[in-house]
């Protein structure tokens, strides 16, 4: 498949919003249980909101540039029974105005307790806020990724591979950023947050590199032969029947040299694995700040170079009947 | 249920290309807008169709043998490219299995191409929607045109009757027999995708001729044989005449 920009924007800002966001609910969370002394700036868990909500919009932008007919955006919630991507278009807002309202409590103090648990914990409009903040995070992962894991002849990502892929990448980068901007604005929470970055971005490598293993040993259903339905084992495309540019020759491949996709694979197994874990890891050795910076910077580049290679590595049956300008 | 489709005979076939362009001519100028061609004379031109058609080579030299492939959206009786439209502009008619694209509805997001693995879709870089082969849906219900007419155009090009149209779900229908009694067969059919049209094989005709066709052997006396010439002498006409 050909990598379109707005998806990668699309997929790695709202992976990482969902994943700051889940990150600052986590953190939020461990407090009311008393795992964790409360977020020494109060200020922290709205603004962190604030920045996720941005990431969303931003992703939510870029989608339109996906789009021929923005303008007609609106009619894509009426599928939700069949189409993974209605289903995303209606969990999109639904979760940006939940982490709004959530970040929004946390700002200006309105947070009335809603409830008192048995053991006498006070429920907060923040947590409620806060739970199905999450329920909506993760529904959010499993559409989008369910819009490519429910495609079945694109064997490169009909597998649950690809969900836990996006659940994953995107709970890493979320971690990493909740870090640095904890080192900015609550500097004493920044090492709770480094410490689950590098789990859930090892994780992330283990699960993205078990795909890169299963796709490798994938061997193609289709062939000219099923195309064709002719059986004999020798065939050879003569013409495709059009010597000009068409939408089947731009949209299903990705045009570069595979060198070049194999040159991405390495580099974004580096920049979005390899280099943030070490950034991160050296933040909790120094308590730099730069470094936390720095992680969160890489690993975006890093996950957008991997989107690029999830496309780029797709390869449609479509293209079987393309193999020959004339 | 009615499921109309094209049964294609790839053994008729000879690849002259006018059902490309009479299917362009009649959906570029029909009420549906236009099927536009970027940059139409320039270098980097691209157009929209709604049906090409292919050519391959099958075998080893000299073992080989030419195979034209016309190739158009197959409309499936299961269509992987209808439900994960988000906005229901994808959808297929109940009453005649047609997969129609709503223009007014379609957003442009190509999920529904992503979705076909056969490529039949093909998105209007003007209209900026996507397009696919109708089947005609203008023509063949147009009681206007006469019976013989209500035909998508690409039949009605064909030089050769490569391309047969009709239901088949109707067991007399003439793609129904045609279907099941020349062998006919879809597409990628591990997909699941039941393709509605199918395409019947390429056939080896072959005559065969006996030394016993060329000379009769239930003819030992030679009686057909051209007779020799009489010799000078002997009468020229029947006895009958000398006589």
């Amino acid at each position: 498949m050909r990598p379109a920009f707005s998806v990668i924007l699309l997929t790695t800002l709202l992976g990482a919003g969902q994943g700051l966001f889940l990150a600052t609910f986590t953190h939020q969370a461990y407090a009311l249980l008393g795992v964790l002394p409360p977020a020494s700036s109060r200020g922290f868990y709205g603004a962190a909101a604030a920045v996720s909500v941005a990431l969303l919009g931003a992703g939510l932008v870029a989608s339109f540039f996906h789009l021929g007919r923005p303008e007609r955006a609106w009619r894509s919630a009426a599928k939700w029974r069949t189409s993974w991507l209605s289903r995303e278009v209606i969990a999109l807002p639904a979760f940006m105005g939940t982490v709004f309202l959530y970040g929004m409590a946390h700002l200006t103090g309105v947070n009335p307790v809603l409830a008192r648990l048995p053991g006498g914990m006070a429920v907060d409009a923040s947590a409620v806020l806060g739970v199905a903040g999450t329920v909506l995070a993760f529904t959010l992962f499993v559409c989008t990724g369910m819009i490519y894991a429910c495609l079945k002849f694109l064997r490169e990502w009909h597998s649950p591979l690809t969900v836990a892929n996006y659940i994953l990448l995107g709970v890493a980068s979320g971690f990493t950023l909740a870090a640095a901007l904890a080192a900015q604005l609550a500097p004493p929470e920044a090492g709770f947050f480094a410490g689950w970055a590098i789990a859930l971005t090892l994780l992330g490598a283990a699960s993205r590199g078990a795909s890169l293993v299963r796709n490798a040993r994938l061997r193609p259903v289709s062939t000219l032969q099923t195309a064709l339905g002719v059986r004999h084992p020798v065939i050879r495309q003569i013409s495709r029947g059009f010597t000009a540019g068409s939408f089947n020759t731009r949209e299903f491949f990705h045009g570069q040299a595979m060198s070049l996709v194999r040159s991405v694979k390495w580099l974004f197994l580096v920049l979005a694995f390899a280099v943030p874990v070490l950034l991160v890891a050296a933040h909790l050795a120094t308590g730099s700040s730069a470094a936390l910076t720095m992680a969160i910077l890489v690993q975006m580049a890093g996950l957008m170079a991997e989107r690029w290679f999830f496309f780029a590595e797709a390869n449609h049956p479509q293209n079987l009947y393309y193999q020959a300008v004339a | 249920m009615t499921q109309l489709a094209l049964v294609i005979d790839l053994n008729v076939c000879v690849g002259c290309q006018a059902c490309v362009t009479s299917c362009k001519e009649w959906n570029t100028s029909g009420a549906a807008g236009p099927l536009p061609d970027t940059r139409a004379y320039a270098e980097q031109y691209a157009g929209t169709f709604f049906n090409r058609v292919q050519t391959y080579e099958v075998g080893c030299f000299p073992e080989t043998e030419t195979l034209h492939f016309p190739k158009s959206c197959l409309h499936c009786e299961d269509p992987p490219c209808v439900p994960v439209c988000p906005t229901g502009a994808s959808y297929k008619r109940k009453e005649d299995g047609i997969v129609l694209v709503d223009y007014d509805k379609c957003i442009g997001c190509k999920y529904c191409s992503w979705a076909c693995p056969y490529g039949a879709r093909e998105l209007d870089d003007q209209g900026r929607i996507m397009k696919k082969c109708t089947l005609c849906v203008d023509r063949i219900h147009d009681s206007a045109l006469p019976p013989a007419e209500r035909k998508p155009a690409c039949v009605m090009a064909c030089p050769t009757s490569a391309r047969l149209f009709g239901d088949i779900h109707d067991p007399a229908s003439e793609v129904s027999r045609a279907i099941r009694e020349e062998g006919g067969y879809p597409l990628m059919p591990e997909w699941g995708t039941h393709p509605a049209n199918h395409y019947l094989p390429r056939r080896k005709t072959r005559v065969s001729i006996h030394d016993d066709e060329l000379e009769r052997a239930d003819n030992p006396l030679k009686v057909d044989r051209q007779q020799p010439r009489p010799a000078k002498s002997e009468p020229t006409l029947d006895d009958a005449v000398t006589w």
